[in-house]
């Protein structure tokens, strides 16, 4: 369970289901009726406008976020407030985030075997060697001894989409993983997310990078006001988008670039 | 002044040094307990510590020394001056090192406490591996800061009778009407202490600056 191999290809049975999930901050309803079903191997982009619920809805999915309806199920393992089924989960589902956080004071290496040897009861040797392995596959093993403060922005990012390989996760979450990248940064961390995808990882990425939806995505989500507004495939999505308030997101974010 | 008194300055200087580690170790054991609990999320006891933590910096050592040794005295309870002193010591160092403990693991960035839970890592180890290492450089100045305070508080166990360096230095004085010269050097003796604990903390402050960055 230390790898990518064991993740399979596209099949029908349904990695991740959310069935009816709302979730409230208080007053205020972050996420309203989601539904939504994953298959192994599926690449999903979530997009929408800020504060559209889109970073809370992955966040659900690992439990960093208590939902107050509805059911989420991963790998048949349903999330409950039960700390088993969420360590379970967690066990399974790898996370990026936009600011890395990344342990500021461990080296790279050791920011990667740490959860396999505590979680997984790996032997130091084996996580050493996973960790260089997957190091080397995010073309940074050369930094291994390096405290993150050392690297750049993009680097960071790297190690960070390493650190949760080495979980041998099932599904990878990546929230908005390149909006705290310098512009010149982004490029090597989605061809890393590229280079994942094609492996067959399934992911879900929030994001704003419209290139990287086209390339790898199986479908595109819109959200806004913490609802699922339209879901399609990305030629559809781009060229024929049927809501409204799609075409002036899409108006709003293709224009920029 | 002669090397007898002297001597019995240094016996006084060897109880201080005692009292210090003493309350150092046991109120920061007892501390790191305090900051966790006042962190945990769990209401009540971030209540119970809260109201601990209130009581011990809201009232003097001085007293906290009197009602731990007569109190306890008064319940039946006879301890040695130097185990009660100790037991003072501990309780008022537990509750300044867990609100300094408690504002440290408050400062290390909520995505560090995320990151851990997403890489399915439980209480313990969260706290052991990712926080309490990034707090406990956060804390540095203020328990190094703490450490001095401390040193330097045991000089009011003199008041229920116990003889560490500060009451050593004035039965001295008593004895021999020297005043300045025995004050002198018992100054002396605490800056000698204090000072290499203080070059010392700005020194690991630099070190870990330096690891990290």
């Amino acid at each position: 369970m230390t790898s990518l191999e064991h993740a399979s290809p596209a099949t029908e049975t349904p990695m991740i289901v959310m069935e009816h999930v709302d979730k409230w901050y208080g007053e205020f309803k972050a996420l309203t009726d989601i539904n939504l079903a994953v298959r192994a191997g599926e690449k999903i982009v979530l997009c929408g406008p800020s504060g559209s619920g889109k970073s809370t809805l992955i966040r659900c999915i690992n439990h960093l976020e208590i939902y107050q309806k509805g059911a989420i199920r991963v790998e048949g393992i349903t999330l409950g407030s039960d700390p088993g089924t969420i360590d379970a989960v967690r066990r399974e589902v790898g996370m990026v985030f936009q600011n890395f956080n990344l342990f500021p004071h461990l080296t790279v290496l050791e920011n990667c075997t740490l959860a396999p040897m505590r979680s997984l009861r790996m032997s130091k040797a084996k996580a050493e060697a996973t960790a260089r392995r997957l190091l080397d596959r995010v073309k940074i093993l050369e930094q291994a001894e390096k405290y993150p403060a050392q690297l750049s922005g993009g680097q960071q990012q790297r190690v960070a989409i390493a650190r949760a390989l080495c979980m041998g996760p099932k599904v990878m979450l990546f929230d908005e993983p390149t909006s705290a990248l310098d512009p010149e940064m982004v490029k090597e961390v989605l061809d890393t997310m590229v280079a994942l995808a094609e492996e067959g990882m399934t992911m879900i990425c929030v994001t704003h990078e419209m290139g990287f939806a086209r390339q790898v995505a199986d479908r595109v989500i819109f959200m806004a006001s913490g609802e699922i507004v339209e879901e399609a495939p990305p030629e559809v999505f781009f060229s024929n988008p049927s809501h409204e308030r799609t075409k002036k997101f899409l108006g709003e974010i293709l224009h920029r670039h | 002044m002669g090397l007898n008194e002297f001597i019995f300055l240094l016996v006084g200087l060897k109880w201080t040094v005692f009292l210090s580690a003493i309350g150092f170790a046991c109120g920061g054991i007892t501390g790191l307990g305090v900051a966790l609990a006042r962190t945990s999320g769990i209401p009540v006891l971030e209540r119970v510590t809260a109201g601990y933590i209130a009581l011990f910096q809201g009232t003097p050592l001085l007293m906290q020394l009197f009602v731990v040794y007569y109190g306890l005295a008064l319940m039946g309870l006879r301890l040695d001056a130097w185990v009660a002193v100790a037991i003072g010591f501990t309780l008022h160092a537990s509750a300044y090192l867990g609100e300094i403990w408690r504002g440290a693991i408050e400062a290390v960035p909520r995505g560090q406490t995320e990151a851990a839970k997403a890489l399915s890592l439980k209480y313990v180890s969260r706290m052991k591996d990712v926080i309490l290492p990034q707090a406990l450089r956060i804390s540095l100045p203020a328990t190094i800061g703490f450490l001095v305070q401390l040193i330097k508080g045991t000089s009011l166990a003199a008041i229920v009778g116990f003889t560490e360096l500060a009451r050593a230095g004035s039965i001295v004085s008593n004895q021999i009407f020297e005043p300045l010269t025995v004050f002198g050097i018992v100054g002396a003796l605490y800056f000698a202490m204090c000072w290499p604990l203080s070059l010392y903390g700005a020194h690991l402050e630099s070190r870990f600056a330096a690891a990290t960055r």
